[in-house]
């Protein structure tokens, strides 16, 4: 589903990727692990189309509608609610059965009974889980999650872990905490 | 009509959320006010309708500029520009859907803004009315345009004017014209022509803007 050979990035006269070489097939697990600033947003941005590489190859099998995105931003509008986000997400992904499909997501999550409460009221936490439903309320075939425990309790951290591990997608997932899922991996890519 | 449908969930989108913020609106609308108000006091008494119609003109782009400022400041300050580029619409759904909202904003600012020049210096004939609807067009799609390259800078306060207002200088050569010269269904034409060149040309190369 992806491959990459030799590919970099650079932003100006940093180069912030350089000679990655990749295959992970449809189904796979690829966890990507550093530091801060080692590269591996700009991995995950390139994968999903949001930044071109400067040099080498990538090949990305798979539709941009059929992607999910988990940022480090959660990608809401803070001035609608969690239903409004979503519903404008439907749409832009032209969802089947919209509505049973976000009251799904925000019950899987937790959100239900804050789903008209606008995006700003939310706690860190509540956002991330929002970004969470946002990401996979089109069910893609391949999901990209950048550091998805990122502000989560634990119980939004187990939502999370419940979610990989039922998952029919093809996962990229960069973290700071490989072991809570390296059992899932299938593909591991550690940047020094 | 996918295409169509997409449009209108971005539009409806921004609608909303001034609704919900109130930010752009009043601020155009105090706006092109308080410039009226200057001019009037401004321009010496017994000046030509030609004066005061291109300080009108004057109003209408720099209360443009004033909207189209805070065109993507939802996108920029929460970081949702990534999130509407990633979904499987035509990219240029996005320029559309918020040059509609802009559009919007700016003809209900106008609603007063026209009156309100009828009051302080002379009449607006159906002319003018026409080379406002017809300039909008332009400004808006123009502006939203440039909006988003500005969004994408660091410096977007700087670059959105510098790169704005020349482009806008063929709208207000219209819309004057429209507004005061003797067969100003010239300048209809010349103000249709510049939306239809320029609305192409945004339209076609939005998808550029957006992407890194």
């Amino acid at each position: 589903m992806i491959r990459a050979r030799g590919l970099g990035r650079r932003y100006g006269r940093k180069e912030v990727l350089r000679g990655i070489d990749l295959d992970l097939p449809v189904g796979g697990f690829l966890l990507v692990t550093g530091p801060n600033g080692s590269g591996k947003t700009t991995l995950l941005r390139l994968i999903v189309g949001l930044a071109l590489p400067t040099s080498g190859e990538l090949e990305v099998d798979v539709e941009r509608g059929r992607i999910g995105f988990l940022s480090h931003e959660p990608l809401l509008y803070r001035q609608l609610t969690a239903i409004e986000n979503l519903d404008l997400y439907g749409r832009l992904y032209h969802v089947p059965e919209r509505r049973e499909r976000i009251g799904m997501v925000l019950e899987r999550f937790g959100l239900w009974e804050a789903r008209n409460e606008r995006v700003a009221a939310y706690s860190r936490g509540m956002a991330q889980r929002l970004a969470l439903c946002r990401a996979l309320l089109h069910e893609p075939s391949l999901l990209v999650l950048d550091e998805p425990y990122a502000a989560l309790d634990d119980a939004g951290a187990a939502l999370v872990d419940r979610e990989l591990a039922e998952r029919r997608a093809t996962v990229v997932c960069a973290t700071h905490d490989p072991e809570r899922l390296d059992r899932l991996a299938t593909l591991r890519l550690a940047f020094a | 009509m996918s295409y169509l449908a997409d449009v209108g969930a971005l539009a409806r989108k921004d609608l909303l959320l001034e609704l919900r913020a109130r930010e752009t609106l009043p601020a155009m609308a105090l706006f092109v006010i308080s410039a009226l108000v200057v001019f009037h006091f401004a321009l010496p008494t017994g000046s030509s309708d030609l004066a005061a119609k291109g300080l009108l003109w004057v109003a209408i782009v720099f209360t443009a500029l004033l909207g189209l400022g805070r065109a993507f400041v939802p996108e920029r300050e929460q970081g949702v520009m990534d999130g509407l580029v990633l979904a499987p619409c035509d990219r240029s759904a996005i320029w559309l859907g918020k040059g509609i909202a802009v559009l919007g904003f700016l003809a209900l600012v106008e609603v007063i803004a026209l009156p309100a020049f009828a009051v302080f210096f002379s009449g607006v004939s159906g002319r003018t009315v026409a080379g406002v609807a017809l300039a909008d067009v332009g400004i808006c799609a123009v502006g939203t345009f440039v909006a988003a390259t500005a969004a994408a800078s660091r410096t977007q306060e700087l670059v959105l004017p510098l790169l704005f207002l020349p482009l806008a200088i063929p709208v207000v050569i219209g819309g004057v014209g429209a507004s005061v010269a003797a067969g100003g269904g010239r300048y209809l034409g010349f103000l249709a022509l510049y939306d239809a060149v320029f609305a192409i040309i945004c339209w076609a190369s939005f998808e550029y803007v957006v992407t890194e």
